[in-house]
């Protein structure tokens, strides 16, 4: 097959519901330790897009290749079930709404995966814990269920439970879109630190400043296209395409 | 000739014994029930429809007919085929049977009702779809369901007292045996109703303790 040399690669992804075709012809490309931003307005298919790199929302067409191995292979069903597994204990994902376990304390929604695929003993599990929750700055709710946490701690925990996995690549899908305003920057202030130490993410937004803070490359998209990507600087201030410049107003001014 | 509670202590041995035994028997098919359901709602859901089917037509034997008649099928029944089980296995099986298909009812509505993005963050983690049921949905869907499962099992307790039929010496044969002694009725079948009463305040108690135990986790 092709010589793989990209971190993240998705060539010509193709998704349909139906007769809706939701994502048309789409190439990505991620470095290791790159930020990507991606915007556009609701239903251009950005989740869709995010979720078809783990294969949450398999494509209809097209190539999602990791790290040098494809994602999306086509195997015999039982022995795609056991790549597809694989692959996903890579990639961290994190969602909206936070879909923390709620019957389980926030020590075992970080530990349950770990535990349970990688085999590691209680001690390690306890120490990988209070490692991950320290990082997010959740080390004091330890055992605490969900239901007993705000909004932002909420993120916080989901984070530190993908990070468990030890992921090389992390997806955020509008992490930060369900909390109150107040709690945004507590989260906010995680995925920094994750950029800060070069993590690979590629984060769904619909924050245009923090976009502009932490991405290295941000995609515009619309209506299942990539509509126009460059460095954040170009896109926010300077884009080429009148579609972008229209979006972009039209957000600033929804949010003002 | 009035009430006379006066013989009763002489016989509360026999009845105390035949409590243990209704206890007994309610706390096993109450255990099988609840695993049986677990496992029957994972079948009505996730089994291919060569499973499922024949599951169906098992479920409508639990479900449309006498909880009696399957009580005799299963004692008297199975001997036929050389199935010879005790009366006590035979009144956990029916009672636990039965009611793990009513419990299975329940867990089935409860599993579908569980957010999808409970599934969804489980599968992205790496877990199997069998792992995430396991670990994930399936708890979340028994949990909510503790109040009426609770419900079922007090119902369980109630009709433990059929198992009678069969020769099981529980709380009921054993009050009637009493009574056939002493030719009192209405004051055995009280203290019988009172220690069905005691059990049933007990199993209560137990829901109650379960339920505040996992009101933290929703
Ligand atoms: N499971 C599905 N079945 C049918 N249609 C779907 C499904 N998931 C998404 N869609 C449709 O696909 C289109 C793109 O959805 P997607 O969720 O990717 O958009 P988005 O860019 O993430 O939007 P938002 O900003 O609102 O989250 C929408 O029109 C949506 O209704
Ligand atoms: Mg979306």
């Amino acid at each position: 097959m092709t010589e793989e040399k990209h971190f993240v690669e998705i060539r010509h992804a193709k998704k349909s519901f139906g007769t809706l075709e939701v994502l048309k012809d789409i190439n990505l490309t991620v470095e290791r330790g790159q930020i990507v931003g991606i915007i556009g307005s609701s239903g251009s298919g950005k989740s869709t897009l995010l979720r078809a790199i783990n294969d949450l929302d398999p494509l209809s067409g097209g190539e999602v290749w990791l790290d040098g191995v494809q994602v999306n292979k086509s195997l015999p069903h039982r022995q795609y079930e056991k790549h597809i597994n694989a692959m996903r204990q890579q990639v961290g994902m994190v969602f909206q709404h936070f879909n923390l376990f709620p019957h389980l304390t926030v020590r075992d929604n970080v530990t349950m995966a770990p535990k349970l695929l990688k085999g590691i003993s209680n001690d390690e599990a306890e120490t990988l814990a209070r490692e991950q929750l320290e990082h997010v700055g959740m080390l004091e709710k330890i055992d605490a269920f969900p239901s007993q946490l705000s909004g932002g701690q909420k993120q916080r925990v989901a984070i530190a439970r993908a990070l468990a996995m030890k992921p090389k690549l992390m997806l955020f899908d509008e992490a930060t879109s369900a909390l109150d305003p107040e709690l945004v920057e507590e989260v906010n202030q995680v995925m920094k630190k994750l950029a800060e130490e070069h993590m690979t993410m590629i984060i769904v937004t619909h924050e245009m400043d923090f976009a502009a803070s932490v991405c290295d490359r941000v995609l515009f998209m619309e209506k299942g296209v990539v509509v126009e990507e460059g460095p954040p600087e170009v896109i926010f201030k300077n884009p080429e395409k009148q579609r972008t410049r229209e979006f972009l107003r039209k957000h600033i001014e929804g949010a003002a | 000739m009035g009430l006379d509670f006066t013989v009763v202590p002489g016989f509360m041995d026999i009845i105390l014994l035949g409590a243990l035994w209704t206890v007994a028997i309610t706390v096993a098919s109450a255990v099988l029930s609840f695993f049986g359901g677990i496992f029957f709602a994972v079948i009505a859901l996730y089994t291919h429809w060569t499973v499922r089917l024949p599951f169906k037509a098992f479920e409508w034997l639990f479900m449309g007919t006498p909880l009696l008649l399957q009580l005799f099928l299963i004692y008297f029944g199975l001997v036929q085929i050389g199935i010879d089980l005790p009366a006590f296995v035979a009144g956990v099986v029916g009672l636990g049977l039965h009611f793990a298909v009513y419990n299975s009812e329940l867990i089935q509505t409860a599993i579908i009702a569980v957010d999808k993005g409970q599934m969804e963050a489980a599968r992205t983690l790496g877990l199997s779809r069998g792992e995430a049921l396991r670990k994930v949905v399936i708890p979340q869907a028994v949990r909510d369901v503790i109040p009426p499962i609770g419900n079922n099992m007090i119902a369980l307790l109630k009709d433990s007292a059929l198992v009678s039929v069969i020769g099981v010496s529980e709380l009921t044969l054993s009050a009637q045996r009493v009574i056939g002694k002493t030719y009192r009725p209405f004051e055995f079948y009280l203290v019988a109703a009172a220690v069905y009463y005691v059990i049933n305040l007990c199993m209560e108690w137990v829901q109650r303790r379960i339920e505040r135990r996992i009101a933290l986790s929703r």
